[in-house]
C-alpha cells in the first residue's frame, strides 16, 4: 500500500466521521420544524447541543487533510464549486448561529426566526454536500490546467439533485433515530412515528438513486464486477437498512442507530471504491481527471502528515468517545441548556 | 472592479471579522482557567459563580468564532486556488495539524465546559477548562506557523516551472520554526490575553459603576489586571523582537512601516506622521537615527529606504505606516492604563475611582483595534507578495472564478456579517445586563409557552 492510497483512505475516514456525526445533527435540524412548542424544540436543539460543533470539526479537519494531502483536489473543487461552497458555508454559519442564538431571547418571533433558519440551513447544507458527491460521481468538466470549466448551474443536473435529496433523506433518517435515543415520554412516541416516515422517504431515494447509478454511471460498480466478493458489502448495507425498522419496533433505539451508522459507512465505502483511483473525475475529458497520484503532495509531506495523524487521531478518538459517553442518555433541560 | 481587488477585499473582510473572536477565546480561556483554579483551591462559591458567568460569555463568543472560521478553511481554495496549489504541500499540513491537535480538543472539551457542570466531577470540569484553553492556544500555533511561512519561507524547495511550480517541504521543523514564527506567535498570544483581560475589565467596571455584583466585579477585575500586566509587558518585548526580524528578513516591509524614504542614509523613527506617497515625503515627529541605532547599533549607520526599491517590490506605504504606528500607540495606551489601574488598586482606590472605571468600560475596543492594525501591518506590509519573495498576490488567484462571482459572495458576506455582528453585540449586552446570577437569566429566558 503506498502513501497516496493511505491518504485517500484517511481523508475518506475523516469525511466518513463527518457523515456519521454531523449526519445526525443535520438530520435533527432538518426535522426541527416538525417539533411543536418551545419545549420540544429546545429538546431537539439540546439533544445535539454539546456535540454539534465537535461534529463539524470533522469537516474542517477533512478539508485541511484534503488541502495537505491532495492540494490540487482541494483547489479545483473549492474554486470550481465556488458559489456552491459559499452557499454551504453560509448555511453552516446560519446553523451554528441559530443554535447559539435561539434560546438567548424570550420573544416568540425571535425563536421562530431562528427555528426556521436552523431547519432551512440544515436541509440546504445536507443537500449541497449531496450535490458535491453527485458531481464527483458524474464527473465535472476539467481542463488540462486542472481547472473547472463549467458554471454553477452546470452542477445542478438531475443526478446531482438526486444525490442531494438522498443525502437529506439519509440525514433525516439518521437524525430521527438519534432523537429517538435522546428523548423520552410522549415526545419519544412522536419521534418513533417520524422514524417510520423517514425510513420510507429514505428507501424511495435509495432505490431510485441505485437504479440511476446503474443506468447512468455504471463505472461506479465496475470494481464490484472485478471482485465479486465485494458484492457482500451492499448486501450488508441492505440488511443494515432493513434492521432499522425492526430495532425501532422492538424499542432498541441504540441498535437502530448503530445500523443506520453502518449503512452510512458503507455508502462512503462504496463511493470511495467507485471513484478510485480518481478523486475528481473529468467528464467529458477523462484524461484530465485528478487522481490520487497526479493531485497529491510530495512523499515527504504525506509521510510527515501520517506521523501527525498517527499521533493525533487516536487521542482525538479516545476523548471524543469519552465525551459522547459523558453525555449519554436522555436529554434534560437545565439552566445550562440552550 | 477587478478580480484581484475583489478577492483581496473579501479575504480582508472575512479574516478581519473572524479575528474579532479567536483572541477573545484565547484570552478569556486563560482567565477562566485562573478563576476555576481559584475555585478548586479555595472552594469559595463566588469563584464558582465567576467561572460560570465568564464561561457563558466564552460560549457565545466561541460559536461565532467557529462559524466564521469555517469560511477561512475553504477560502484559500475558493479564491486563491493557484496559491493553494503552490503552497498546499507546506501550508496544508499546518492547517491539517491545526484541525487534529487544536480544533478537536477545543470543541470536544467545550461540551464539558459548557454543559458538563452536573455530569462530571469538579476536577474533570477544571481539566476540561484547561484543555479548551490549551486548544485555543494550539490553534493559534498552527495557523501562525502557516502564516509566518508566507512571510519568511523556510524548509522548502521549489519543484517544477511556470504554471506547475510549487513549494515542497524539505525540512518540516525548519518550516515550523521559520525565522518569524515563534516571535509572531508570542506577540499574537499576549495580544489575545490583553483582549480577554480588557473584556473582563470592561464588564467588571460597568458593574462597579452601576453598583451591582460588587464582589464579583472586584475579584474579576483583580484577575484581569494581573493578566493585563503580564500581557502589556509581553507585548512590548515581543513587538520589539518582531520588528528586528522584519528588519532582517523583510526590508520592504520595514521601510514601509517606518516610512524611511531616502536610500542609504541614517534612519530615524517617527512617533507619528503622515506619508505623502506622491511627494515621497513623511510629515511628522521623528527621533533622528533611532531606527539605525536599533537595527544596526549605530545611530549614523546608513540604511536602505523606500527609494532603494523598485515600485513593484513595495507595499502601499501610508496604510502600513499608519497601521503600525496606531498599533503601537494603542499598545502604549493600554500599558499606561493597566499600570494606572494597578497603582490605584495598590492604594485601595481603584473601585471608587469613577473616572478610571469610566475609561475602562469602552477600553474593551482598544485591544481589538490594535489586533486588527497589527495584522494589517503584517499582511499589507507583505504585499505585493502572497508568499514573500516567491509568489505575487496577483498570481495566486483562482482561474475558474470570475469577478462577478466574487462580487456576489462579497455582498452576501457583508450583509451576513453585519447581521451577525449586530446580534452578537445585542446578545452580549443582554447577558451582561442580566448579570452573573443565572437563576434570573433562566426565569427571564424560558417563560412557559
Amino acid at each position: 500500500m503506498d502513501l497516496n492510497l493511505i491518504w485517500f483512505i484517511l481523508v475518506g475516514a475523516l469525511l466518513t466521521g463527518y457523515a456519521l456525526l454531523d449526519g445526525f445533527d443535520l438530520g435533527v435540524g432538518a426535522l426541527h420544524l416538525f417539533a411543536k412548542g418551545d419545549n420540544e424544540r429546545r429538546l431537539m436543539i439540546n439533544s445535539i447541543g454539546p456535540v454539534w460543533d465537535g461534529n463539524e470539526v470533522w469537516l474542517v479537519t477533512g478539508g485541511g487533510a484534503l488541502f495537505a494531502a491532495f492540494p490540487d483536489v482541494y483547489a479545483t473543487l473549492a474554486s470550481g464549486f465556488y458559489l456552491a461552497v459559499f452557499l454551504l458555508i453560509f448555511s453552516l454559519i446560519f446553523r451554528a448561529v441559530a443554535i447559539e442564538f435561539r434560546s438567548k431571547q424570550p420573544f416568540a418571533w425571535w425563536r421562530k426566526t431562528w427555528d426556521i433558519s436552523f431547519c432551512v440551513a440544515s436541509i440546504l447544507c445536507a443537500f449541497l454536500l449531496g450535490v458535491v458527491v453527485g458531481n464527483l460521481i458524474w464527473g465535472i468538466p476539467l481542463g488540462a490546467d486542472k481547472e473547472y470549466q463549467g458554471s454553477f448551474w452546470g452542477l445542478l443536473h438531475p443526478y446531482a439533485l438526486m444525490t442531494g435529496i438522498t443525502v437529506v433523506a439519509v440525514c433525516m433518517m439518521h437524525g430521527s433515530i438519534y432523537l429517538a435515543m435522546k428523548t423520552e415520554g410522549s415526545f419519544h412516541n412522536k419521534i418513533r412515528s417520524w422514524v417510520k416516515n423517514c425510513i420510507i422517504f429514505f428507501v424511495i431515494c435509495y432505490v431510485t438513486l441505485t437504479m440511476a447509478t446503474m443506468l447512468y454511471v455504471p463505472h461506479m460498480v465496475d470494481r464490484l464486477k472485478d471482485f465479486p466478493v465485494l458484492f457482500l458489502v451492499p448486501m450488508v448495507q441492505l440488511f443494515a437498512i432493513a434492521n432499522v425498522p425492526r430495532c425501532i419496533a422492538k424499542g432498541w433505539d441504540f441498535f437502530a442507530f448503530f445500523s443506520s451508522s453502518g449503512a452510512i459507512v458503507i455508502f462512503m465505502f462504496l463511493f470511495g471504491l467507485g471513484i478510485f483511483p480518481n478523486m475528481v473525475l473529468s467528464n467529458p475529458s477523462p484524461q484530465y481527471s485528478l487522481t490520487i497520484y497526479n493531485a497529491s503532495s510530495s512523499v515527504k509531506t504525506l509521510e510527515t502528515m501520517l506521523v501527525i495523524a498517527m499521533i493525533g487521531m487516536p487521542i482525538v478518538l479516545a476523548y471524543t468517545i469519552s465525551i459522547y459517553w459523558i453525555f449519554r442518555g436522555k436529554v434534560k433541560l437545565n439552566e445550562h441548556s440552550y | 472592479m477587478d478580480l484581484l481587488i475583489l478577492s483581496r477585499l473579501q479575504f480582508a473582510l472575512t479574516i478581519m471579522f473572524h479575528y474579532i473572536y479567536p483572541p477573545m477565546s484565547i484570552g478569556l480561556g486563560l482567565i477562566i482557567v485562573i478563576m476555576e483554579s481559584m475555585y478548586m483551591v479555595t472552594k469559595k462559591p463566588l469563584y464558582h459563580k465567576m467561572t460560570k458567568f465568564w464561561v457563558k460569555m466564552f460560549g457565545l463568543n466561541f460559536a461565532i468564532g467557529v462559524a466564521t472560521g469555517i469560511v477561512m478553511e475553504f477560502e484559500f481554495g475558493t479564491n486563491w486556488s493557484t496559491y493553494s496549489r503552490y503552497v498546499g504541500d507546506v501550508f496544508g499540513s499546518a492547517l491539517a495539524a491545526e484541525g487534529i491537535f487544536a480544533f478537536f480538543l477545543e470543541s470536544g472539551f467545550l461540551a464539558i465546559l459548557l454543559f458538563g457542570w452536573d455530569k462530571v466531577s469538579a476536577r474533570v470540569h477544571w481539566v476540561s477548562a484547561l484543555l479548551v484553553c490549551l486548544g485555543a492556544h494550539f490553534s493559534a500555533i498552527w495557523i501562525i506557523v502557516a502564516g509566518s511561512w508566507m512571510q519568511t519561507p523556510a524548509g522548502f524547495h521549489i519543484v517544477g516551472h511556470g504554471m506547475t511550480a510549487r513549494a515542497e517541504i524539505t525540512d518540516f521543523w525548519a518550516m515550523v520554526f521559520n525565522p518569524s514564527s515563534m516571535e509572531r506567535l508570542a506577540h499574537v498570544i499576549v495580544a489575545a490575553w490583553l483582549t480577554g483581560a480588557f473584556f473582563v475589565l470592561s464588564v467588571s467596571a460597568y458593574y462597579l459603576l452601576n453598583k451591582r455584583h460588587i464582589e464579583f466585579a472586584k475579584i474579576s477585575m483583580r484577575v484581569a489586571l494581573i493578566v493585563a500586566l503580564v500581557a502589556a509587558i509581553g507585548q512590548m518585548i515581543t513587538g520589539r523582537i518582531g520588528a528586528e526580524t522584519v528588519a532582517k528578513y523583510q526590508p520592504t516591509k520595514l521601510v514601509a512601516m517606518e516610512g524611511h524614504y531616502p536610500a542609504n542614509e541614517p534612519a530615524g523613527m517617527y512617533l507619528f506622521g503622515y506619508v505623502n506617497e506622491k511627494e515621497q515625503k513623511v510629515y511628522g515627529l521623528k527621533i533622528p537615527g533611532l531606527l539605525s541605532f536599533l537595527a544596526q547599533g549605530d545611530a549614523n549607520a546608513p540604511m536602505a529606504g523606500i527609494k532603494s526599491f523598485k515600485k513593484e517590490e513595495l507595499p502601499p506605504i501610508n496604510i502600513v505606516f499608519q497601521s503600525y504606528h496606531f498599533m503601537i500607540t494603542i499598545g502604549v495606551l493600554l500599558f499606561i492604563l493597566t499600570i494606572t489601574c494597578l497603582v490605584y488598586l495598590w492604594r485601595g482606590k481603584l473601585f471608587k475611582a469613577t473616572w478610571l472605571l469610566k475609561i475602562l468600560v469602552p477600553s474593551v475596543i482598544l485591544p481589538q483595534i490594535a489586533n486588527q492594525l497589527g495584522w494589517m501591518t503584517a499582511e499589507i506590509g507583505r504585499q505585493p507578495w502572497i508568499v514573500y519573495g516567491l509568489l505575487r498576490t496577483s498570481e495566486g488567484l483562482s482561474k475558474a472564478v470570475k469577478a462577478n462571482m466574487v462580487l456576489t459572495s462579497l455582498i452576501m458576506f457583508t450583509f451576513i456579517y453585519l447581521l451577525l455582528f449586530v446580534l452578537y453585540i445585542y446578545l452580549f449586552d443582554t447577558k451582561i445586563k442580566l448579570g452573573p446570577d443565572e437563576m434570573d437569566q433562566d426565569k427571564q429566558m424560558h417563560r412557559a409557552d
